[in-house]
């Protein structure tokens, strides 16, 4: 998949940069001296939260400054210890610290706290409880339910393909207008998804007077419900989802299309395959490569499916239309249970890793040019 | 005047024509009803925040023919016209809210573009060897945080911020921000520095610029629509922004979102001003989507064609 592949070719630039001992020296002492003060304090700090004396503090922030000011020394001291390498490494250390400190610790913290029983309204605090939580998810069918519906979500993807590889093949045909239809096409996906929810899910979709009910109405539906039964609350969910995103999928779509070269539609015009033909034979394939990026996205973007869901239905009827997300989002809004909580979603990202790196895998070879 | 017809339309070119007028006309129908599609909901938002209760309940639709536009739904916003001069509360925590947003959006779309664009250019011209990990793996650790579902680090960020005082401040969903989007500028910007050859910045260094000298004065210039467009992209998907909003704030740092969402109150809906209030919050992205829409689709087709 082009996600990983590295390109452009590397800068080679020969340098000589002289460190006197004297300079590399305070480099040195710049970053484990800030190591020392990020360890002095954070062990301080230990040391107030397990009691064993008070230093004063109300919170954490004297740890988190350390860190800071590690971190901006540790930037610091790579120029002044290694010079030109250095000032390479500053390309992307920060980045990297900023991401490290603010994925693997909350991940590791996670896992911590997806072991313990804790629920923020209680007044017991933290408490290891093993796998209890693993127990008690494996009896869950809310939670079944919702990873269940998250296929079924998944699934609807194929359609929003469909739908957006037509408008895509619509808008790069000769029209006119072509921007006013494009900008039109784009907007949902602008629109926040709080507001989508409100102004189609609450609004549109009123039975008594919304508009799509009525409209409903006239084309002979006795009683428009759009989230009565189970699939049909689950159907109007998807397909206010795929309202949003549909744009996403046609832009990539189109700047695939854009990028086919005009005289291989024309060569195999002239060989006789216009039209249909034409489509499945010459366009198609040679739009798998994007078509695969396309849906790989979308499945991303569709697993953390939750805004609408929340705002809409809140899960309802019965869990028919929860996602993942929405049905953790509600076990803390409703139950505060952050352990129960952190648990599923660890779990959850464990079914999403393994269903990710299975799917790039077989993308990977599907959309391999079969020469 | 006599014509003579030298050119005759046999009929194989009439049926040809027909069938060209057929597709015109599937083309331009098709087009037209997803154009509706996709307008009509901003349509009846902007047309129910004119409305009054009666006419909401029979929901009408065209101002003037259906109902008389009233200023109801904006008065309990506080921005009709006649309310417009005076006090109000309502007013006051819309632009509170509203500035959070833009404050909040605006500094985390900053910062991943800072900081996406320098990783990106690093990544896409040196080689880094760190442990195991080279350059694609380094490149592969950025992007794989996309798949990162927001949920996972949710309930770890609640316990965290509480810890550290940062719950219900704008520093704090800043930072959360910037991380959600980094990975998709990252994605943008490797696309851009490697369409810029290399030979420029050799040239530059050969003139006596520094590393970084050259990045500032001559690459990013050059790289500046793509960054655009990716603060653009990572703008729109941090004002947007619902789930972490919701959970990360209370009373001070709430967003746009947080406040559109918590407005069903007790005696039902309050349709006009939900729509008023709704259609004020799209409305700054409605704008930058028609002015700006060919940075938005360059920002989505970076990376989709290779």
């Amino acid at each position: 998949m082009s996600v990983m592949a590295t390109t452009g070719d590397l800068l080679h630039v020969v340098t000589t940069t002289d460190i006197s001992p004297a300079r590399r020296t305070t480099g040195r002492i710049l970053i484990w001296g800030s190591a020392a003060l990020l360890a002095a304090v954070a062990s301080a700090q230990v040391a107030q939260a397990l009691g064993w004396r008070d230093f004063g503090a109300t919170n954490w922030r004297p740890t988190l400054y350390a860190y800071c000011t590690w971190a901006v020394a540790l930037c610091w001291g790579q120029v002044l210890t290694r010079g030109e390498q250095g000032k390479r490494a500053l390309f992307i250390l920060p980045a990297i610290l900023f991401v490290v400190s603010l994925t693997v610790f909350p991940l590791l913290f996670g896992l911590l706290i997806a072991f313990s029983d804790w629920n923020l309204s209680s007044p017991d605090g933290r408490q290891f409880n093993g796998t209890a939580n693993l127990v008690q998810m494996w009896s869950d069918p809310y939670y079944w339910n919702a990873l269940r519906n998250m296929v079924w979500y998944c699934l609807a993807i194929i359609v929003e393909y469909g739908v957006a590889f037509g408008l895509a093949l619509l808008l790069n045909s000769q029209i006119r207008a072509r921007k006013f239809f494009r900008v039109a096409f784009l907007l949902p996906l602008m629109l926040s998804p709080v507001a989508v929810s409100w102004m189609i899910g609450k609004s549109m979709l009123e039975n008594r007077f919304g508009p799509l009910a009525n409209l409903g109405r006239l084309l002979g539906w006795d009683n428009p419900s759009f989230f009565g039964s189970d699939w049909m609350a689950r159907l109007t969910i998807m397909l206010m989802d795929a309202w949003t995103f549909i744009p996403f999928m046609m832009i990539m779509l189109l700047a695939g299309l854009q990028a086919i070269p005009r005289d291989v539609q024309e060569a195999a015009k002239v060989d006789g395959a216009g039209g249909w033909r034409g489509f499945w034979e010459v366009t198609f394939p040679l739009m798998l490569p994007v078509s695969v990026t396309a849906i790989l996205i979308r499945i991303i973007f569709k697993l953390k499916l939750a805004d609408i869901i929340i705002n809409v239905t809140s899960g309802g009827p019965g869990g028919a239309t929860d996602s993942v997300t929405s049905f953790i989002f509600r076990e803390y809004r409703d139950r505060s249970n952050v352990g129960y909580g952190t648990m599923l979603a660890m779990c959850y990202l464990v079914l999403i890793i393994i269903f990710m790196t299975a799917l790039m895998k077989l993308a990977d070879r599907f959309a391999r040019p079969q020469t | 005047m006599t014509e003579t017809a030298i050119f005759r339309d046999s009929a194989a070119d009439r049926t040809f024509r027909a069938g060209w007028w057929t597709r015109r006309v599937a083309v331009y129908g098709a087009l037209t009803i997803w154009a509706i599609i996709c307008l009509f909901p901003i349509y009846w938002t902007i047309t129910t925040s004119f409305k009054e209760a009666p006419n909401v309940m029979q929901g009408n639709l065209i101002p003037w023919v259906d109902f008389q536009p009233s200023w109801k739904g904006w008065r309990a916003l506080g921005l009709s016209p006649d309310t417009i001069g005076e006090m109000s509360t309502p007013r006051l925590e819309f632009l509170k809210r509203f500035g959070n947003s833009v404050i909040i959006s605006v500094t985390s779309s900053l910062l991943a573009v800072i900081l996406g664009a320098c990783t990106a250019y690093g990544l896409s011209r040196f080689s880094y060897r760190w442990g195991w990990m080279k350059n694609g793996d380094i490149s592969f650790f950025f992007l794989s945080q996309l798949i990162l579902p927001p949920v996972v680090l949710a309930l770890p960020f609640l316990v965290l911020y509480r810890e550290l005082d940062l719950h219900d401040t704008r520093i704090g969903l800043i930072a959360i921000y910037t991380l959600s989007v980094l990975p998709i500028v990252i994605w943008i910007m490797r696309d851009q520095f490697a369409a810029i050859p290399t030979e420029l910045e050799e040239a530059a260094m050969v003139d006596g610029l520094s590393v970084w000298g050259a990045f500032i004065t001559i690459i990013l210039p050059i790289a500046l629509p793509g960054m655009v467009a990716a603060f653009i992209l990572s703008l729109v998907l941090t004002w947007n922004e619902y789930f972490f909003a919701a959970l990360l704030t209370s009373t001070h740092a709430n967003t746009l979102p947080v406040m559109v969402a918590s407005q069903t109150g007790s005696q039902g809906i309050s349709w006009w001003s939900m729509a008023a209030l709704s259609f004020a919050a799209i409305l700054p992205l409605i704008v930058i989507g028609v002015l700006l829409e060919r940075f938005i689709i360059k920002g989505m087709a970076a990376g989709a064609v290779k």
